[in-house]
């Protein structure tokens, strides 16, 4: 019998789903080795359904995601949470540092009482046991069908804790914040990306989160010598991954 | 003599649309009684979290609104900045502008076309029945979805939540030879292109003929996708900026997404509302295909708008050839400006209609107020007056028979769930 694959929405933008669409003919050549049993945007719609690999993609916002996460995590084997919605809350846990949860709703609703929304966006791993996170918003494909294949042969994956500082050098990009004195936040940023941003000649915006050592108050003294105001560098680390942000300067300064 | 008899049918997750909804119908002596499109994709606030944020950031936070169309937010974003900002793009950055956005067009139909449509009309349950019956169009129209990705990933780094578009243009200017590996595999696809045109042109597209008014940009130069005037096929001719003026957005109890209406009524947005208002500005052999077809623009069957979506991905394939066959880097690929404060309006063709946001800047360049009005927002009252002509006559019909046109009324709109989730502040009407 084949694994059972499941894929499962909650608060995003569709866009880590999307990752795994965007993969044309890979994407048949992986779906001719699973059964696909639950993947509504592709077609297979069946939540209660049983699955050996749940792919969960989004933040857990309302109290209705906190009851339907717990409930795919009883029926399934391993659960892996994609992308910065389901591994930090992704954007929208921006509220999470402000007052923001009934506020904002009373602001952008006339009639708020139709809104159910909880007070915090949570990553995944707040409520229940994750086997795996993958980083990034998006997440990297490539990444994901490396994991795909490694959960399929019965054996493990990690993504790296390096920093993007090193895929940027064997990429052979100038350092866009030693050489052009532009805020980066590759040191601190996990790899995965291929150093994107600064192979378009911009500082990375940190959508993979912190990596395994993030300095980040050493990073923080960096821009302030740049010239940027302290607001202006608060912003930068609270930005996609605020949340994971905010915990790695906890843990490591 | 007809018996009393309520029925409701209720599909709990809709499938092959982007992002969650649900669909309630009630039936009362054959007649429909109520009908509900509910959108329950929870809230992301993007509206309040932009404020406080400098101008400069916009782009990479209205990207994460939506993965299908990322670009079609970048672009209405930058293009209401610039307008307070007093940035005029150039010609090169106007050229890849439309040339990025040429690429999540063919990027997100591809997509919508071949694994969310489809199989509608091959009575196929997914995209994986389908290609065991259709493999070769299947195996093309995955090429020509990741051939825009490709456009997108040359301009953007990378096709979702690209990051190389800014305010002022692009972070960097694509060097030569990339343009050419790239031109060299477009123009290759365009046999396919036209191809699958030919492909959708035969599909067993359902007759209907509705009432409605198609609302489109429309730009003196062209087919409008990143520019261009808001107009309908009822004489409307608006900037940006009078947007409000005309529609007007509604919240309903049974949707986290607003209802907006101009002047009170529905209307279309998306493919076949822009090929409604701007068939004249289609190429001439497109209009004699679509009429060999049998369809004649207007057209009031909400169903061509999957023909207006294989029309569209040939038509953005032959722009990208064009845009990019005189192709040389520039050495200023974007331009600068000093903070300034004020209001903007910007508005351009997302795949599924016209997206528009309006922005105010404090003096520091920081976001005051941000207003976004996504295509699904847009077109949901539209679906929900669809579907009650389109299931009227259904009332006696077995379930299986309603689920399944009802689906396919709604998989037509190409809904964008995420995106319609939203707004903003709006005055309540008494």
């Amino acid at each position: 019998m084949k694994p059972r694959l499941g894929v499962y929405k909650f608060t995003s933008c569709d866009g880590c789903q999307l990752a795994l669409l965007n993969q044309g003919e890979g994407l048949l050549a992986l779906l001719e080795r699973v059964e696909l049993t639950h993947f509504p945007e592709a077609g297979p719609n069946a939540p209660e359904a049983a699955v050996d690999i749940a792919l969960i993609e989004g933040s857990l916002s309302t109290p209705e995601e906190a009851e339907r996460i717990r409930a795919i995590r009883a029926r399934s084997g391993q659960l892996v949470a994609l992308g910065a919605c389901a591994t930090a809350g992704g954007i929208q846990a921006l509220r999470n540092a402000t007052e923001a949860g009934s506020a904002w709703r009373a602001a952008l609703y006339p009639q708020p009482e139709f809104i159910a929304t909880a007070e915090r966006s949570l990553p995944v791993s707040a409520l229940v046991h994750v086997d795996l996170e993958l980083f990034g918003c998006p997440i990297d494909a490539a990444q994901l069908l490396a994991a795909l294949n490694a959960l399929l042969a019965g054996g493990r994956y990690r993504p790296s804790g390096d920093s993007v500082c090193g895929e940027c050098k064997r990429a052979g990009h100038g350092c866009v914040l030693v050489g052009r004195a532009e805020p980066c936040l590759g040191p601190v940023t996990r790899a995965g990306c291929g150093a994107l941003c600064p192979g378009q000649g911009r500082g990375c915006y940190g959508c993979f989160g912190p990596s395994a050592q993030a300095n980040l108050a050493s990073l923080k003294t960096v821009f302030a010598n740049l010239g940027l105001p302290p607001d202006a560098i608060e912003r930068r680390f609270a930005f996609i991954t605020a949340e994971a942000f905010r915990a790695a300067g906890e843990k490591h300064g | 003599m007809a018996e009393a008899k309520t029925v409701s049918l209720e599909l709990p997750l809709l499938a092959r649309v982007e992002g969650e909804g649900a669909l309630e119908i009630a039936y009362a002596q054959g007649r429909i009684a109520g009908l509900k499109l509910r959108i329950f994709e929870p809230p992301r606030y993007f509206e309040k979290l932009l404020e406080g944020r400098h101008y400069s950031e916009v782009p990479d936070i209205v990207a994460r609104i939506c993965g299908l169309c990322p670009a079609a937010y970048q672009m209405s974003a930058v293009q209401a900045l610039e307008a307070i900002l007093g940035l005029a793009p150039t010609p090169w950055i106007s050229a890849m502008r439309r040339l990025f956005y040429c690429g999540e067009w063919i990027e997100s139909h591809c997509a919508h076309l071949h694994l969310l449509a489809a199989p509608d009309f091959f009575g196929c349950g997914s995209v994986v029945e389908l290609a065991a019956k259709e493999a070769a169009a299947v195996r093309r129209g995955l090429k020509l979805q990741n051939l825009g990705n490709r456009i997108l990933k040359f301009l953007g780094g990378r096709s979702i939540h690209p990051v190389g578009a800014r305010v002022g243009g692009f972070w960097r200017a694509p060097g030569a030879a990339e343009a050419q590996a790239l031109l060299a595999e477009l123009q290759a696809a365009l046999p396919e292109a036209e191809a699958l045109l030919d492909w959708v042109l035969a599909w067993p597209l359902p007759e209907s003929d509705q009432v409605f008014e198609s609302v489109a940009l429309r730009d003196p130069a062209g087919y409008a996708i990143e520019t261009g005037r808001i107009a309908s096929d009822r004489g409307l001719d608006i900037g940006a900026g009078e947007f409000e003026r005309h529609f007007s957005e509604h919240q309903v109890p049974h949707s986290t997404a607003f209802h907006c209406l101009h002047d009170g009524r529905p209307y279309l947005v998306g493919p076949l509302a822009r090929l409604n208002v701007n068939s004249d500005r289609l190429p001439l052999d497109i209009r004699q295909r679509l009429h060999q077809a049998g369809i004649a623009l207007p057209s009031r069957n909400p169903f061509h708008s999957a023909a207006a979506r294989a029309v569209e991905v040939l038509y953005a394939l032959r722009e990208a050839v064009r845009l990019l066959s005189d192709y040389a880097p520039n050495d200023t690929p974007y331009l600068e400006a000093g903070a300034r404060a004020g209001c903007g309006c910007g508005v351009t063709e997302a795949p599924r209609g016209i997206l528009w946001h309006r922005y105010e800047l404090d003096e520091h360049g920081l976001v005051r107020q941000a207003r976004i009005v996504p295509p699904t927002a847009q077109n949901q009252a539209r679906i929900e007056a669809d579907l009650a002509a389109t299931l009227a006559a259904l009332a006696e019909a077995p379930e299986p028979e309603l689920r399944r046109r009802a689906e396919t009324v709604i998989r037509n709109y190409d809904p964008c769930i995420s995106c319609a989730t939203h707004f903003l502040t709006l005055k309540v009407e008494r």
